[in-house]
Order: C-alpha cells, then sequence, then structure tokens
C-alpha cells in the first residue's frame, strides 16, 4: 500500500484543524498549506476539496498558491522528502556525491520518488548553512556538516522507517559559528531595556500622557517618545541591511505619516526570508539575539505607531520556529509584547510568524507582503509603496532582521553613539556570512569600511582567486580589487561573502548563480520568466563545449533586456555573475569557446542518453561521434 | 488648466489617475500590449508596452501619466526590445501561425508583424503542452497561451465564477481551471462568460467555429493592429 494515502476523512480532520486555528482566514493560506502538508506529507485533492468549502475560496486560488512555492507538494513526494543544498559551496564541498550515495542507498532516482512511495531525493536552492555545507532539508528541517557516514546513517533510518522525531537530536545540530561579534552578535541588552529607554527619551515637561496617546492614536505630530525614537534612528544614519539601503529613519516616518483609513492599522514585517545564495546571518541573529530583534520590531512600533507585526521566516529555517514562539512567549509574559505593553495604556503590538515555502522572490518586499496576504508571491506594481500601501492595503514597513537588531541598539545607546561607529556614509556594523574557500567559514561583524583583504585574512583564506559579494545578485570582485571597502560607499551588501580559490572554475559557479535565478524566477513577467531560461541554456550550451562568439553577444543583449525590461530586481540582476566574470575571468570562458562560428546547441549524442539509460547501454556503438568534443 | 505630456514629442492631454496608455489610446496614439485591456485592471506582466519615462523604462499601463512626463515609446530601441520580448513569448510556448485558428485575429501575431518581427530568433521551448477539449463548446489550446491572465481577471472580476488562475512558478508558469479533474467540462464556463472573448491569442476557441472567416478577411488583415486597438475599441 502506497504510504501516501491517508483516508479522506483523516485528511478532513487535518484540514479542519488547521484552518480553525487559522480563524478560517484565507490570508493565512500559505500558512495552512504549509501545516496541513507537515501533517499529511502532501497536498492532496481531498485536501484541497476541504479547503475550497472550509475557506471559501475558489479551486483555482487555492492551486495556484500551492503551484507557486517549491515547498509545496501538489503529487505525493514520500514520506521522507530530502532535498540537498545546491549552492556553489555545497557543490565544492561535494554535496553531488553525497547525493548519489543517498540515491543509491535508497533505490531512488533523483528528483523521484521511489517506487513503495517512501522516499524522494531532490535538490534545492542554498539552505543558508553554507558555513557548514553540504546541507540538506529534510521534510523541511535542516541537517548540515553532512559526511558520507551520515548519509549511510539517514538512509538506514528512513529505510526502518523510523518518524523524525526519533532521529537523534545531533543529526540536526546547526552551529552558530560566530567568528567576530561586535556591537549586534556581543550586544549589551536585557530584553525590554531598549523599548525603555526608547520611552524615556521623551521630554519631560507634561509629555508623560502623549507618550501613552501617540501611541493609540496612530501619532499625531509632535508626540514625545516616538518622535524622539524616529529622531534617533535618522540621526544614527541607519540604512536597510536587506541589501538595498534604504534610509530606514525615511521609511519609518513615511508608514507612520501615511493616511490611516478606519479600521486599519499600521503594521511592521520583518524580513527574515533570507534567501540570497551564500547569506546566513539572520539564521544566526534570529537562533542567538531573537530578543534584539523583536525589541526592535516593538521600537519601530512604537516610533511609527503601529499594533500588529509579522515575521516572514523563509521555510528553510522552519526549524527555528519552535525556538522564535518560546520568546515571543516569554515576551508576552514579559509584558514587552501583547497589550499595554510596560503599562503604558494602549501600547499594543504583537508579533506572529509566517513561514515561507521555498520562493526566494518572496525576500522582495511586496511579493513578500503577497504572501504574507496568502497570495502566489509575485512583486506588484509599484507605486504605491508598501509604507503606504502594504499588508492588506495598510501602512507596512518592511525591515531586515539585522535592520531591527539596530534599531534596538539604538533606541537603547542613542543615534550618535551608533553615527560614531563604522564611515561618515555607512554607520554601524554589518555582519557577513563568509564561506567557501577559507579556514574559519561563519559569521563575521565588522563595522563599515573594512576592506576584502582584512575579511580574507581574518577567515584564513589562501590563494583567493575571486569574493562574491552579496551572492548571485551581487558583484564579483578578482584580486586586484580586494582593498576595496565593505559599505554603501563602495561595496553594498546584504552580507553574503563568498570566497573562491585559484582552484575553482569561475564559470561554474556563473553558471550555478545563472540556474539560481532560473529556477527562482517568478514567471510574472516576460523577461525575466523567459529570459533567465534563455540564460540558463546558453550557459549550458558553454559548458557542453558549443559555444562562440556569437553567445558571447546573446548573453550580452538578453543581459540589456533583462535589466531594462524586468518587473524587479531579480530580472535586473540575474545576468550580474555572468556579466562580472566575463569581466574579470575571460578565461574560464575563453577555454570553454570551443567553436568559432555560431553552433547549434542541441546535440544529437547527448539527446540519445535517455535512450541509454532505457536500454542500459553504454558502449562505443550506442554513442555517435561527439561533434563538439564537450563532456556528455 | 489642462494636464499634458508628451509622447515622442506629442503633446498628449490626459485625466487624474489616467495611466500613459490609456491617454495614449484616447490621443488615438497605439502602444504595443498584450495584458493589457481597457475594460480591466492592468497586470503589467507582458512588458510590451514599456516606454521610457524621462529616460527610464516603465510599463506604461501600470504607470500614472502626470504633468509634464517626456515618454519614448515609438523609437528604434524600446522597438528592437518588445521585438525581442515577442519572440521570447513566441519560443516559449508553441505557435503554429498557419495552422492556428485564430490566425488574423490574433494580437501576438499582429504585434510580431507590427515589430518587423522576421523570426523567432532563440531556440525554441517546445514545452508539453495538451489541450483540453472537454468543454462541449470551447476547446483550450494551451500551446498558445502567454499568460497574459486577461481570462484570469475576466473569470473574477466580471464573470464573478474564477474558473482560471496561474499556477506554477517561473518558466513553468501556466494556466489553471477550476475543477478537480482540471478539465474545462467539469467548470461553470459557458461560451456568455466574458472570460471567453477576452483571449489576445488562440488559447479559448469556440468549437464548430473553424476558419468560419477566411484567412486574409480578417481583423488584422484589413487593418494593422496600431490601427485597430484603441482605447475603447
Amino acid at each position: 500500500m502506497a504510504l501516501n494515502t491517508m483516508h479522506a476523512e483523516a485528511v478532513a480532520g487535518v484540514v479542519d484543524r488547521v484552518v480553525a486555528r487559522y480563524r478560517r482566514d484565507p490570508s493565512n493560506m500559505v500558512q495552512i498549506l504549509r501545516e496541513i502538508q507537515e501533517s499529511c506529507d502532501w497536498i492532496s485533492p481531498e485536501a484541497i476539496d476541504r479547503l475550497q468549502s472550509t475557506l471559501g475560496v475558489p479551486r483555482t486560488k487555492i492551486e495556484g498558491v500551492a503551484g507557486f512555492y517549491s515547498f509545496f507538494y501538489t503529487e505525493p513526494r514520500g514520506r521522507y522528502r530530502v532535498l540537498f543544498s545546491d549552492n556553489i559551496t555545497d557543490r565544492m564541498l561535494g554535496n553531488r556525491a553525497l547525493m548519489e550515495r543517498l540515491c543509491n542507498n535508497l533505490w531512488v532516482e533523483r528528483g523521484k520518488v521511489s517506487e513503495d512511495g517512501l522516499v524522494s531525493v531532490g535538490k534545492t536552492a542554498c539552505t543558508g548553512m553554507c558555513d557548514q555545507g553540504p546541507a540538506l532539508l529534510i521534510n523541511n528541517t535542516a541537517m548540515a556538516a553532512l559526511t558520507a557516514e551520515r548519509i549511510d546513517e539517514i538512509a538506514e533510518l528512513i529505510r526502518n522507517k523510523l518518524p523524525l522525531s526519533e532521529w537523534p537530536a545531533a543529526f540536526f545540530k546547526v552551529e552558530d559559528n560566530i567568528r567576530r561579534a561586535d556591537i549586534l552578535l556581543n550586544a549589551d541588552f536585557k530584553p525590554g531595556e531598549a523599548l525603555l529607554a526608547g520611552r524615556a527619551r521623551a521630554p519631560d515637561e507634561g509629555l508623560m500622557a502623549s507618550n501613552m496617546r501617540s501611541w493609540r492614536e496612530g501619532l499625531p505630530s509632535g508626540m514625545g517618545g516616538p518622535i524622539a525614537v524616529l529622531d534617533e534612528i535618522k540621526r544614527a544614519g541607519l540604512r536597510g541591511r536587506g541589501g538595498a539601503g534604504f534610509t530606514t529613519g525615511m521609511k519609518w516616518e513615511a508608514c507612520r505619516n501615511a493616511q490611516l483609513k478606519a479600521g486599519y492599522q499600521r503594521i511592521i514585517v520583518c524580513n527574515a526570508d533570507e534567501g540570497e545564495p551564500g547569506t546566513f546571518k539572520d539564521r544566526v541573529l534570529l537562533s542567538t539575539c531573537a530578543d534584539l530583534v523583536f525589541e526592535g520590531m516593538t521600537v519601530a512600533a512604537y516610533a511609527v505607531g503601529a499594533t500588529k507585526g509579522f515575521v516572514y521566516l523563509r521555510g528553510e529555517y522552519r526549524y527555528l520556529l519552535d525556538h522564535l514562539n518560546a520568546v515571543l512567549a516569554r515576551r508576552r509574559r514579559e509584558k514587552l509584547l501583547g497589550e499595554n505593553i510596560l503599562g503604558i495604556p494602549g501600547a499594543d503590538f504583537d508579533i506572529d510568524i509566517h513561514v515561507g515555502a521555498g520562493a526566494y522572490i518572496c525576500g522582495e518586499e511586496s511579493a513578500l507582503i503577497e504572501s504574507l496576504e496568502g497570495k502566489r508571491g509575485t512583486p506588484r506594481n509599484r507605486p504605491p509603496f508598501p509604507v503606504t500601501n502594504g499588508y492588506l492595503d495598510q501602512p507596512t514597513i518592511v525591515n531586515n532582521v539585522e535592520t531591527f537588531a539596530a534599531a534596538a541598539m539604538i533606541a537603547l545607546k542613542g543615534g550618535d553613539w551608533y553615527a560614531g561607529i563604522g564611515t561618515r556614509h555607512s554607520t554601524g556594523t554589518k555582519i557577513l556570512s563568509v564561506s567557501g574557500d577559507c579556514e574559519r567559514p561563519g559569521i563575521y561583524e565588522y563595522p563599515f569600511g573594512v576592506s576584502i583583504r582584512q575579511v580574507l585574512a581574518d577567515c584564513g583564506a589562501r590563494d583567493t582567486q575571486a569574493v562574491q559579494v552579496s551572492g548571485p545578485s551581487g558583484i564579483c570582485l578578482a584580486e586586484a580589487e580586494f582593498d576595496r571597502i565593505i559599505g554603501f560607499e563602495d561595496i553594498p551588501t546584504s552580507g553574503a561573502f563568498t570566497v573562491f580559490d585559484k582552484t575553482r572554475d569561475m564559470f561554474e559557479v556563473a553558471r550555478n548563480y545563472v540556474h539560481f535565478f532560473q529556477h527562482e524566477s517568478c514567471g510574472f513577467c516576460t523577461p525575466c520568466r523567459v529570459g533567465t531560461s534563455l540564460l540558463k541554456n546558453l550557459m549550458n550550451k558553454l559548458h557542453y563545449g558549443a559555444g562562440s562568439p556569437y553567445d558571447f553577444s546573446e548573453i550580452e543583449k538578453l543581459n540589456q533586456l533583462l535589466q531594462s525590461m524586468s518587473h524587479c530586481g531579480l530580472g535586473h540582476t540575474a545576468c550580474n555573475p555572468v556579466l562580472d566574470t566575463i569581466a574579470k575571468f575571460r578565461p574560464a570562458y575563453e577555454k570553454r569557446m570551443n567553436q568559432q562560428d555560431f553552433t547549434p546547441a542541441f546535440d544529437l549524442d547527448r539527446a540519445l542518453s535517455a535512450a541509454r539509460q532505457m536500454t542500459g547501454r553504454d558502449d562505443a556503438a550506442a554513442h555517435l561521434a561527439n561533434a563538439h568534443g564537450g563532456e556528455a | 488648466m489642462s494636464l499634458t505630456f508628451t509622447l515622442d514629442g506629442k503633446t498628449i492631454p490626459f485625466e487624474d489617475g489616467q495611466t500613459i496608455i490609456q491617454a495614449a489610446g484616447k490621443a488615438g496614439v497605439f502602444i504595443p500590449h498584450l495584458c493589457y485591456h481597457p475594460e480591466f485592471k492592468p497586470h503589467g506582466s507582458c512588458k510590451l508596452c514599456t516606454v521610457k519615462v524621462n529616460g527610464r523604462h516603465t510599463a506604461s499601463c501600470t504607470m500614472r501619466a502626470m504633468p509634464g512626463m517626456v515618454v519614448e515609446s515609438d523609437t528604434e530601441e524600446i522597438n528592437a526590445e518588445r521585438r525581442a520580448l515577442t519572440q521570447m513569448l513566441f519560443v516559449e510556448g508553441n505557435h503554429f501561425c498557419p495552422s492556428c485558428e485564430k490566425s488574423g485575429n490574433c494580437q501576438l501575431q499582429a504585434t510580431a508583424y507590427h515589430l518587423g518581427m522576421m523570426s523567432p530568433h532563440y531556440d525554441h521551448f517546445f514545452p508539453n503542452r495538451p489541450v483540453d477539449a472537454s468543454h462541449p463548446e470551447v476547446l483550450l489550446d494551451f500551446n498558445r497561451c502567454i499568460l497574459c491572465s486577461l481570462c484570469v481577471r475576466a473569470s473574477r472580476d466580471v464573470d464573478g465564477k474564477n474558473v482560471f488562475a496561474l499556477s506554477g512558478r517561473g518558466i513553468k508558469t501556466h494556466l489553471i481551471v477550476n475543477a478537480r479533474s482540471g478539465q474545462l467540462g467539469d467548470t461553470d464556463f459557458t461560451l456568455a462568460d466574458k472570460a471567453a472573448q477576452v483571449c489576445p491569442v488562440g488559447v479559448i476557441l469556440r468549437k464548430r467555429q473553424g476558419f468560419a472567416v477566411p484567412i486574409g478577411e480578417r481583423k488584422y488583415d484589413k487593418a494593422p493592429i496600431a490601427e485597430t486597438v484603441t482605447e475603447g475599441k
């Protein structure tokens, strides 16, 4: 009997329970689907039937959402669903061989479900464990530091059908690997202090009352505490840590000044959808400094008069959910969340955690909001911007995890203190996620202005050929550029810092990143949907040895088109890794440019590989002479 | 005082709240488009209507007109970009104009002619997209779907039925219908639905109507798309 068959009544029971917990609110669709899958292993037609009737939404909407997210399955994928992280760093650490080993161990073909319906093995984008790869997700739970022995143990447990909850806890151990801590990771902070300090900044004279009023009334101007907090954020010169670097004070002020319609509230969203390959700092901030992050969100709520908060946690970090919910529960007990926070009447703010489901695009703030509303995560048309028309059309602030942590410290210690750290244009510190070819991968927090060379020295990198800063959408630096600095005036970054030594093939690095963008394109706009696929095909064509100067100019043209016509940043940056590596590591491409004239990408011998597999033949007579001379 | 902006040097009047493409249409100026339809909320996904506003690319169906804007549309550069997008749409699906019932009435084909597209340029993807002939009156040929979502919007916003939706992601994005079987015949879709009238290409086809109007006498055979598609027509 297939293991995926649950009785329709049992499925209906699960659906009813989950839907009731989410108050029959379709804007929780992503969370509802996630929990149904956690109980039923997949989202079956029976589950959708029941959802349709209990939520009262059309089937098309449910299937549209379920079909968008990589981690939702509308077909059975087994009781154990293994996804190997396939970032370039995982590849450098040998993830392919481990995946092969697990597949062989379990008699399952990559990407397929085993014949007994027990297990499937596939790959997924970077899971945020680059400092301790190779990594995988099993039923959306993270496992890191994989070895051949561990793979064999995993196979054994799967074959014995042992429930995941009974697996050794050590298998799921994730290290923090904090190598350099500064004002955030070493914060001198006790929960509640930043809020108290922010409130205490209100001028004394007769404004205590306004502290209460301002929160309750959605902040008319001229009110004590909140104004003072916002002033400190501005004085600190804080800029967003997600990569774009928008001035935080301006964003908060715009949200605060946005007209509030009757029945609406202001919303604070913490963007923990850390999907950029090579980034894992938010994972560590949330596991070690969750209080600081939540307090920063509460400070923001205080400053702008928001009453509702969300953390959008990437699906790969599902394993952090219980920990984060426990911290939230403790903060509620300590009167740091909920109603009348710190005893201030009307000071109401609470935080819910939404877990994503495998969609990089949801790190884009408007796509994130769509996802929070239970929809497909496609970026919105802008304007209007989230600060005026965000979550359910309400004024919304979306900030990075690290931005909120910094905001809490600014509320506590003041803007001048913060502005004294870093450089003139980039105040404060930046947390870097260092991985790749170095002795000490992990988390490094530096004051802004640190040079690439310094980071390389600190992490024990040798014979470094290149550093990819900010992941695929960022910049690839060659040796001549290692004296450049991290900061908005030179190299702005969300924090990924991936090191490649001289043994690495930079073409393969770029090809891995191009595959990533193709997989993560949301499909909304033509240029990105089709263009990223065309680009992937071109890179594969070079890989197979059929590349010619013609293909180079095609890549160049595609880049221009994606930059000018795409709907959002994903399309705008999808060609960056290729252009950077062509400019700086051209020999890696020249080596593959075997053809002087245009050569078709189609290779008859390669196309016959399916036939060879089916017939079990691989002898010389089963091959054509390979016209390109490339690897098949 | 009346509000105006300039489009390729021509002064275009507009009313507050109008988008660039709406104002241009009213003034009789054609901007190529596929997912835009004057009767529906703009979607902004096909990007064919992209123009340059004060030097920056933006979709004219979602960008509101502002006084004094300088808009470029019918330039060699922008038309080349639009042509490339059209080619992308051609290779993404399976479009065989000579055998398509919509030929001559197809906005994609007419737009390709308008932009002077002479070949698909890119390698074809040849996706596998089975047709759905389950409905007694209507055939769905997904091979030609360009994901404009006009049928989605028409069914949801006008018919109140939600017969269509987009599912999947990225290059796997596809149209689905509102039935557990996935078949149009199991939905409440009818020929009278607005959604049956809006497909700009040849996905939603009326059965038993094939080639009732001979090729050569069809909409865009008589006049190129730039002369037929303006606001409200």
